[in-house]
C-alpha cells in the first residue's frame, strides 16, 4: 500500500513550477561570475524535478482505481463567480499525466550537452511547459483547462525562439499565431457556455444538453482549436516549421505531448458536450483524417530532411486518431487514445534519433547521410526499432493502436478503414526509404567517420523508450484497463444523446 | 437633502480641491526646489481622498447633479491609487531630467479631482466641467517640457484637438437640453419616453463623439499616437489609464441612465465605434517602430474592447470596471518599464532598442514579458481576464458576433506584443545598458506581480465588489 499524498493532483501538476521557482531563485541569488556553476545545478535540479513528478505520477497511477468510470483524486475550491480551482483525472488523463511526466526526464537528460547557451532559461522554460501540459489533463474547469492550455503556447514560443535553428523567429511566429486563433474561437464558445449553462465545471457540462441550433457552432469553435493543435490537414503547416526549427528536446514535447491536447480536447469536449453536432460532422472529420492519412504520407516521401519527415509522419498518425475518436465507438476511441500515447513515445524516440545525429554532424539532411549501420551499430538497432514501430509493425505499440483505430473506424464506415489502411502502406514507403537513405549502403561522407556510436547518456534514453514500446505492443491491456471504464462512460453518453 | 450630508458624500472632491489649492499656495512659497514635498503632500491627499471614497455612503447630493453609487466609487478608488503611482513616477522623471517644477504632482490632483467629478455627474452640466477640469490639467500635463519640441506640439495637438471635442461635446448636450428641456439625466430618459424625437438622438450622437474623442475610440483616435510620443512618459502613463476610465463610466452612465430606453439607438453606435478601434488599433500597431506609439494603438484597441462592454448594458458595467483596473495596471507597468530603460544615458523610444534585453537585465526582461503577454490576452495574466469579462458580457447580451470578431482582433494584436518578446529574448544584445531608476523598475515589478500572481487574490476580492456596483447603474 503506497502513502496517499494530499492534494496528489495539485502536487504533480505544480512540482515542475516549484522546481523552475527553485532554480529562478539560486539564479538570482548567484554572483554574476558562477554562471557555469549555476547552470550546471540548474540542469540538475530539472532532472531530479522531473524525476520526482514522474515519481509522484506513478504513485498516482497505482492508486488510481480502474473499475470507476468517473473522476478520482478530485479537488475542488471555489474561485470567483462561475470558475473554481477544480481538479480531477479519469482513466483517459491520467495517462497522458504519466506519458508528459516519463518523457520530461528524457528531454531534459536529452538536452544535457547539446544546450550550450543560456541553460537556466531553457531548464525553467521546460519545467514551465510541464507544468502547464500537466495541468491541461488534470483540471475539470473550463477557464483553468483553458488557462493551462493556452500558456503552453509561452513557453514553446520561447523554446523554438531561442534555441531554435536559422528560421526560428518565423517557426516561433507561426506556431503562436496558428494555435493562438484556433484557441481564441474556442474561448468564445466557452463563454457562451458558461453563460448558457452557468457553471465552468467540465463534469457538469458534459452532461449539459446544448440546444441543437447552436452545437455546431460551439463544436466548430473547439474543433478550430483542437485541429489546429493535433494538426489536421489542412491547418497542420505550422507543423512542420515548428519541428524543424525546435532544439531536440522541443520537437520531442511538440510531438509526444503538445499534439495529443488535441485529440484529448476532442474525446473531453467536442464528444460529450456536443454528440449532435459530433455525429453530424463525423463524414466531414473522418474525410480529412484519411486525406491526412494519405496525403501527408506521401509529402512525408518528398522530404529531403529528416525532421520535416518525421513531423508529417506525425500528422499522418494524428489522422488515425482523429479517425478513431469521431467513429463514436468504444473500439475507435480505445485505440485512438491508444494511438496518442505509442505515438507520444514513438515520434519522441525518432525525434531523438535526429537529435543524435543532429548533435554529432549539424545537419538534418538526408542526402548527408549514408552508411551509417557500419559506424553507429546501436543507434542503428535503435533507430530501425522506432521506424519499425512508426510503421506499425506488430510486436509494438504502433501496430496496436493502428489495428484498433482502423477497426473502430471499420464499423463507422468501410471506405475509411480501406482508405487508411493504404496510409499503413504508405508509412512503410516513406520510414523505409528514410532508413534505407540514412543508414544502409556506402559511407557517403568522410565527416561521418568523425564520431562515436551512441554514449551512456544517449543509451540511457532510449532504453526507457524501448522498454515502452514493447512493453505496449505486447501487453496493450496496459493502457486499455486505464481507458475502458471512461471510454465505455464517453461513448454511451454520445450514443444516448442523439439515440444511436 | 440638506447641505451637510451633500458635503458629506463630495468628501473625496473637497480633498482633492482644497487640498490641491493648499499644495499650490505651499508650492508657490518653496518653488521649484519644494517638488519633493509638494509630490508627498499631493501623495498624501490622494490617500485620503481614496480612503475616504472607500468609506463613502451612497446618495445624490446638488439637486441631482452628484450621484455616489458603488460604481463611482469603485472607479475613483482606482483613479486615486493610479494618480499616485503617477505622482512617484514623475518625481523621479523631472529629477532626473533636472527640471523639478512643483506644479506637476498639483496638476495631476487637478486632472484627478476632474476624473472624480466625471465619474459623479449626474447631469450636462457637471459632466461638462468634470471633464474640462480634467482635459485641461492634462492638455498642460502633456506640454510639461516646455523646453522639448515634441513634448509641446503634443500638448497643442492635444489641446486643439480636445477643444474641438468638447465643442461638439457641448453641442450635443446643449441639443439635449433643449429637447428635453432638463440637465439631469433621469429628466433626459423620462423625456425620451415621453416624447422621444430626433432632436435628442442627434444631440446623443454629439455627446457620444465627444466622449468617444476623450477616450481615443477610432474614427476619433488620430491624436493618440502623437501625444502618447511627444508627452512626458508618466503623463502618458497617466493618461492612458485614469481620464480614459473616468469617460467610459461616464458614458456608459450617460448612456444608461440618460438614454436607457433608447438602447437600441446607441448600441449600433457604440458597437460601431468599438469595432473600428480593435480593428485599427490592431493593425495601426502592427508598423510602429516607437514603443509609446505603438503603446497608444493597443490602447485604442483596448477601448474598443471596453466599448463593447458598455454595448452589452447589463454586465457591462461590472464587466467595464473589472477590464479597466487591469488594463490600467498593465499600461501603467508597460510605461514604467520603458522609464526603467535607458541605454547609454539615453531612454529607450524604439521597440528596436529592447534587443537583446534578457542578456542585460533579466528581471526587467521577465516583468515586461509578463505584461506584453499580459495586454496579449494570455491566460492566466490580468489582460486575459479582462478580455474574459469583456467578451462574456458581450456574449450575456447576445453579441456573440461581435465577441468572436474582438477576440480575432485581438490575434492581429498579438503580433506586435510577439514583437516585444522576440527582440527581449530571441535578438543579440547590441551594447551595455544603464542602471534602471528605482521608482519606474519597483513600479514595473509591482505590476507584473499584479498581473501574476496578484491577480488570483483580485478577482477573488474584486469580482464581488464589481458585481454588486453594477446592480442598479443606471437605474
Amino acid at each position: 500500500m503506497l502513502p496517499a499524498i494530499p492534494n496528489i493532483l495539485s502536487v504533480v501538476t505544480f512540482l515542475p513550477l516549484f522546481g523552475a521557482l527553485v532554480i529562478l531563485v539560486m539564479r538570482a541569488m548567484a554572483r554574476k561570475d558562477d554562471s557555469d556553476v549555476i547552470a550546471g545545478n540548474a540542469k540538475w535540479v530539472a532532472l531530479w524535478t522531473t524525476l520526482l513528478t514522474l515519481l509522484v505520477s506513478v504513485v498516482l497511477v497505482l492508486q488510481f482505481d480502474h473499475a470507476k468510470p468517473g473522476y478520482q483524486f478530485e479537488e475542488r475550491f471555489e474561485w470567483f463567480g462561475p470558475i473554481s480551482y477544480h481538479m480531477g483525472v479519469d482513466g483517459i488523463s491520467i495517462l497522458f499525466v504519466l506519458l508528459t511526466a516519463f518523457l520530461m526526464p528524457l528531454c531534459i537528460a536529452a538536452s544535457w550537452d547539446s544546450i550550450k547557451t543560456r541553460i537556466t532559461e531553457y531548464m525553467i522554460a521546460f519545467l514551465l511547459l510541464e507544468t502547464l501540459v500537466i495541468g491541461v489533463f488534470t483540471s475539470l474547469d473550463l477557464f483553468l483547462f483553458y488557462i493551462f492550455f493556452e500558456g503552453g503556447l509561452v513557453p514553446m514560443f520561447l523554446i523554438i525562439g531561442i534555441w531554435g535553428g536559422k528560421n526560428r523567429t518565423y517557426a516561433a511566429y507561426k506556431f503562436f499565431l496558428y494555435t493562438l486563433l484556433g484557441s481564441v474561437l474556442m474561448l468564445a464558445a466557452m463563454l457562451y457556455m458558461v453563460n448558457v449553462a452557468g457553471t465552468a465545471d467540465i463534469p457538469t457540462l458534459s452532461k449539459f444538453a446544448f440546444a441543437r441550433e447552436v452545437q455546431p457552432w460551439l463544436w466548430f469553435a473547439f474543433f478550430a482549436s483542437f485541429a489546429v493543435k493535433m494538426p489536421m490537414w489542412p491547418v497542420h503547416t505550422w507543423l512542420p516549421d515548428a519541428h524543424v526549427e525546435a532544439p531536440t528536446a522541443g520537437s520531442v514535447m511538440l510531438a509526444g505531448i503538445l499534439l495529443k491536447l488535441g485529440g484529448y480536447g476532442f474525446i473531453r469536449f467536442n464528444l460529450p458536450m456536443f454528440p449532435y453536432a459530433s455525429h453530424m460532422f463525423a463524414p466531414l472529420v473522418m474525410g480529412l483524417s484519411v486525406v491526412a492519412v494519405v496525403y501527408t504520407s506521401l509529402v512525408a516521401f518528398r522530404q529531403t530532411d529528416i525532421k520535416k519527415l518525421i513531423a508529417y509522419s506525425s500528422v499522418a498518425h494524428m489522422g488515425f486518431v482523429t479517425m478513431g475518436i469521431f467513429a463514436g465507438n468504444a473500439l475507435g476511441i480505445q485505440g485512438a487514445v491508444y494511438q496518442m500515447i505509442s505515438h507520444g513515445v514513438i515520434s519522441g524516440a525518432l525525434f531523438l534519433c535526429v537529435g543524435v545525429v543532429y548533435d554529432r554532424w549539424h545537419t538534418r539532411e538526408i542526402a548527408f547521410y549514408g552508411g551509417l549501420t557500419k559506424l553507429l551499430p546501436h543507434y542503428a538497432f535503435v533507430f530501425l526499432l522506432f521506424t519499425m514501430a512508426n510503421v506499425g509493425l506488430p510486436g509494438t505499440s504502433g501496430f496496436i493502436g493502428e489495428i484498433t483505430t482502423m477497426t473502430g473506424a471499420y464499423q463507422w464506415g468501410t471506405w475509411v478503414a480501406f482508405v487508411a489502411a493504404s496510409g499503413v502502406i504508405f508509412s512503410a514507403v516513406y520510414a523505409l526509404n528514410l532508413y534505407k537513405r540514412v543508414m544502409f549502403g556506402v559511407v557517403t561522407n568522410d565527416e561521418l567517420k568523425k564520431y562515436p556510436d551512441l554514449s551512456v547518456r544517449e543509451i540511457a534514453i532510449f532504453a526507457p523508450l524501448i522498454a515502452g514500446t514493447l512493453l505496449l505492443g505486447i501487453y496493450p491491456a496496459f493502457v486499455f484497463d486505464f481507458t475502458t471504464a471512461s471510454i465505455d462512460a464517453v461513448v454511451a453518453g454520445y450514443r444516448a444523446a442523439f439515440g444511436g | 437633502m440638506d447641505l451637510n450630508f451633500a458635503l458629506h458624500l463630495s468628501t473625496p472632491e473637497l480633498i482633492l480641491g482644497i487640498g490641491a489649492i493648499v499644495i499650490l499656495v505651499f508650492g508657490a512659497f518653496r518653488g521649484d526646489k519644494g517638488m519633493t514635498s509638494v509630490s508627498a503632500l499631493s501623495g498624501l491627499c490622494l490617500l485620503a481622498a481614496a480612503f475616504a471614497a472607500a468609506t463613502s455612503d451612497y446618495g445624490v447630493a446638488y439637486n441631482g447633479s452628484f450621484v455616489i453609487d458603488r460604481v463611482g466609487l469603485f472607479v475613483k478608488v482606482t483613479i486615486y491609487v493610479a494618480a499616485l503611482f503617477i505622482i512617484v513616477l514623475g518625481q523621479g522623471y523631472f529629477d532626473r531630467l533636472n527640471s523639478r517644477r512643483f506644479e506637476f504632482p498639483i496638476l495631476i490632483l487637478l486632472a484627478t479631482l476632474g476624473m472624480s467629478m466625471m465619474v459623479s455627474a449626474g447631469d450636462l452640466i457637471a459632466l461638462y466641467i468634470g471633464l474640462e477640469l480634467q482635459s485641461l490639467a492634462m492638455y498642460v500635463l502633456a506640454a510639461f517640457r516646455r523646453d522639448d519640441a515634441k513634448s509641446s506640439e503634443a500638448g497643442l495637438k492635444y489641446f486643439v484637438l480636445g477643444a474641438l471635442a468638447s465643442g461638439l461635446l457641448l453641442y450635443g448636450a446643449s441639443l439635449v437640453y433643449g429637447f428635453a428641456g432638463s440637465m439631469n439625466f433621469h429628466d433626459i430618459a423620462a423625456a425620451t419616453v415621453k416624447n422621444p424625437n430626433t432632436g435628442l438622438i442627434f444631440g446623443l450622437v454629439f455627446l457620444i463623439s465627444g466622449l468617444a474623442f476623450k477616450v481615443s475610440a477610432a474614427p476619433f483616435h488620430m491624436w493618440t499616437p502623437d501625444v502618447y510620443e511627444g508627452a512626458p512618459t508618466p503623463v502618458v502613463a497617466f493618461a492612458a489609464g485614469a481620464p480614459k476610465f473616468a469617460a467610459m463610466v461616464l458614458l456608459a452612465r450617460v448612456l444608461q441612465t440618460g438614454f436607457g430606453h433608447q438602447a437600441f439607438q446607441w448600441q449600433q453606435v457604440i458597437l460601431l465605434l468599438s469595432v473600428l478601434s480593435f480593428v485599427i488599433g490592431g493593425l495601426g500597431g502592427l508598423m510602429q517602430k516607437d514603443f509609446k506609439r505603438l503603446l497608444a494603438y493597443s490602447s485604442i484597441a483596448n477601448m474598443g474592447y471596453a466599448l463593447l462592454a458598455i454595448a452589452a448594458g447589463g454586465t457591462g458595467v461590472s464587466a467595464l470596471l473589472m477590464f479597466f483596473v487591469m488594463y490600467m495596471v498593465d499600461t501603467l507597468g508597460l510605461f514604467s518599464g520603458q522609464m526603467a530603460l535607458k541605454r547609454n544615458g539615453e531612454p529607450i523610444t524604439q521597440i528596436d532598442q529592447l534587443a537583446g534585453l534578457a542578456k542585460l537585465n533579466m528581471p526587467l526582461t521577465i516583468a515586461i514579458t509578463m505584461l506584453a503577454l499580459s495586454v496579449l490576452g494570455m491566460p492566466p495574466f490580468a489582460g486575459f481576464w479582462s478580455k474574459f469579462f469583456v467578451f462574456g458580457a458581450a456574449i450575456h447580451a447576445g453579441l456573440w458576433g461581435f465577441a468572436a470578431a474582438g477576440l480575432v482582433a485581438s490575434v492581429i494584436a498579438a503580433f506586435y506584443y510577439l514583437r516585444i518578446l522576440k527582440l527581449m529574448w530571441f535578438d543579440a544584445a547590441p551594447a551595455g545598458i544603464d542602471a534602471s531608476p528605482a521608482e519606474a523598475k519597483w513600479i514595473t515589478y509591482l505590476a507584473a506581480a499584479f498581473a501574476f500572481p496578484g491577480i488570483i487574490v483580485f478577482l477573488w476580492l474584486a469580482y464581488p465588489l464589481a458585481q454588486a456596483a453594477a446592480i442598479g447603474f443606471g437605474g
